[in-house]
């Protein structure tokens, strides 16, 4: 069955979440891959999203964080301030899912600006609840499409934390979570060197190549030893996307009255 | 005497140049009758907050109302960018635009403070990054008495004048809202005034939902507005129009179409319905 990058990509990040696992859900291709993970193997995972929806299981995917159909499938429904302090900052959040505008070598984030912050030559929305997910949630997974402009050597701005400059300089500025586990790229998946923190390709998805991924990295990216080829995606996993997908456009026409 | 206005008097009443407002309502319950109406009055100079601006304070913006805005995710939910603030920031159109800048967890911290009558919000966050280094001027650091553990100190938030949207209000002036209740409640509680606009007034409050009650001694001024929040929704008696959200995308792109769509829109009408 023929398949997209995007495919590839959200279908990858979807299998890495485990059945039951709690997770802080940013919107656009986070929700995508989890919303997918919990239609296919993980019926059971518990979708949180910054709007106060917990364990929510939306039909179709939400275009806004505050969707309605967010508020009318969750378990519950508790305020912004709640949600970050009780769930987020008290650690009982497993994955904070996030995406990003740009990441550099150790998994820092910038979301914020290009340029510089007092005087940008674009300004991008901000913040949100990225910082703390970043910061608070046990592991982080992060999903962003791999391009020169994005996957830079060190960020415009930190607006979400990875590993700052490099080894240990994560934990010992007392960071509770542990930090971005991999990056997911329609090309292919990176994840970061035990010591250095420095993310190297370890996996390629079918079909690309190296030089395509370094012609997308302007860090000089390092290949681990032990490069895998990712596994190919499942018919299933493809069906389920897709269906979840139309869905989602039908339902964001419809012009209400 | 009854709080009940329409929304002229209500805006007018209460809304002065230069004041600090926040217009409430994260994603679900946006007051767009109110920001539209202080259109209509041209209210100047005005400090603006909310955590994620959206549509609305692009609206406000455009029209050159808005001297600073105080926020925490700035882009049209889901689709992109408000290119009436990043005009505004990027390039000064339509006049400058000073701003202050938090992450959601931070500004929800600084509300509670505000709420609580505190100085400041206290959060585990912010360690190593740029919105920290950038803005110490509502961001510092403070060592836990206790523990010693370094934690990020918010200043707190307290508007002049909130304003949200409820579901109901009685006759009486309590309001209820349910469904995702966001930070109306801090948001209300900081503030020195609080406004509402309301899908319905009734003579007793729904009490089937779970929510936020907010007593009439707390409300200076209520309007009925039926649909007043739209194109966010109020749950229970609409939906959010996320085909505008989209469309929303070319109208803020070209000044012109925006315009128009003030004229058309805003302008033109005496309330929003």
């Amino acid at each position: 069955m023929d398949y997209t990058k995007d495919e590839m990509m959200i279908i990858t990040a979807s299998q890495m979440l485990g059945n039951g696992e709690v997770c802080f859900v940013g919107i656009g291709l986070p929700s995508t891959a989890c919303n997918l993970a919990r239609i296919t193997h993980a019926p059971d995972i518990v979708l949180i999203y910054e709007s106060g929806t917990i364990d929510t299981k939306p039909e179709v995917l939400p275009l806004s964080i505050g969707d309605d159909i967010l508020a009318a499938t969750a378990s519950s429904v508790v305020s912004v301030p709640e949600i970050f302090s009780y769930w987020l900052q008290a650690g009982k959040v497993d994955i904070g899912f996030l995406g990003g505008a740009q990441i550099d070598k150790y998994g820092n984030i910038n979301s914020t600006v290009i340029g510089s912050y007092k005087n940008p030559k674009v300004r991008l929305p901000g913040a949100g609840g990225a910082p703390e997910i970043a910061a608070n949630a046990k592991k982080t997974y992060v999903i962003m499409r791999q391009t020169k402009r994005a996957f830079v050597d060190q960020v415009d701005f930190i607006t979400s934390v990875g590993y700052l400059r490099g080894g240990d300089e994560r934990r010992k500025s007392g960071i509770s979570g542990e930090g971005p586990q991999v990056i997911i790229t329609d090309l292919g998946i990176l994840e970061p060197h035990a010591i250095s923190k420095e993310f190297m390709l370890t996996s390629i998805h079918p079909g690309v190549t190296l030089e395509e991924i370094r012609d997308n990295t302007q860090w000089n990216l390092k290949i681990s030893p032990d490069l895998k080829t990712t596994k190919a995606p499942p018919k299933a996993y493809l069906e389920a996307l897709r269906g979840l997908q139309n869905r989602t456009e039908l339902a964001h026409s419809q012009t209400m009255p | 005497m009854t709080k009940i206005v329409s929304l002229q008097e209500l805006i007018a009443g209460h809304i002065h140049e230069g004041q600090t407002l926040a217009l409430e309502g994260f994603t679900h319950l946006i007051p767009f009758a109110a920001g539209h109406e202080i259109i209509r009055q041209g209210i100047q100079n005005l400090t603006l907050i909310r955590m994620t601006p959206d549509l609305i304070y692009d609206q406000l913006i455009g029209v050159g109302l808005v001297k600073k805005i105080v926020f925490s995710w700035g882009g049209n939910p889901g689709v992109g960018s408000l290119y009436r603030l990043r005009d505004a920031i990027e390039k000064g159109i339509p006049q400058p635009l000073e701003w202050e800048e938090h992450s959601h967890a931070a500004m929800a911290c600084a509300y509670q403070a505000g709420a609580s009558g505190l100085p400041f919000g206290i959060l585990r966050g912010y360690t190593g990054t740029d919105l920290a280094k950038e803005n110490p001027a509502y961001i510092k650091w403070v060592d836990c008495p206790f523990t010693g553990e370094k934690l990020a100190a918010i200043k707190a938030i307290n508007p002049d004048v909130t304003i949200i949207h409820a579901q109901q209000a009685d006759k009486k002036g309590n309001v209820k809202i349910w469904g995702i209740t966001g930070v109306q409640k801090e948001a209300a509680y900081a503030a020195k005034k609080v406004l509402v606009t309301v899908e319905e007034v009734v003579d007793e409050l729904d009490k089937t939902y779970q929510g936020i009650y907010i007593p009439h001694w707390l409300v200076a001024g209520i309007t009925k507005v039926p649909g007043g929040a739209h194109p966010s929704y109020a749950m229970g008696y609409s939906q959010r129009n996320n085909q505008f959200y989209k469309s929303w995308d070319g109208i803020s792109k070209d000044m012109s179409r925006f315009q128009e769509w003030i004229e058309t829109q805003v302008m033109n009408k005496t309330q929003d319905a």
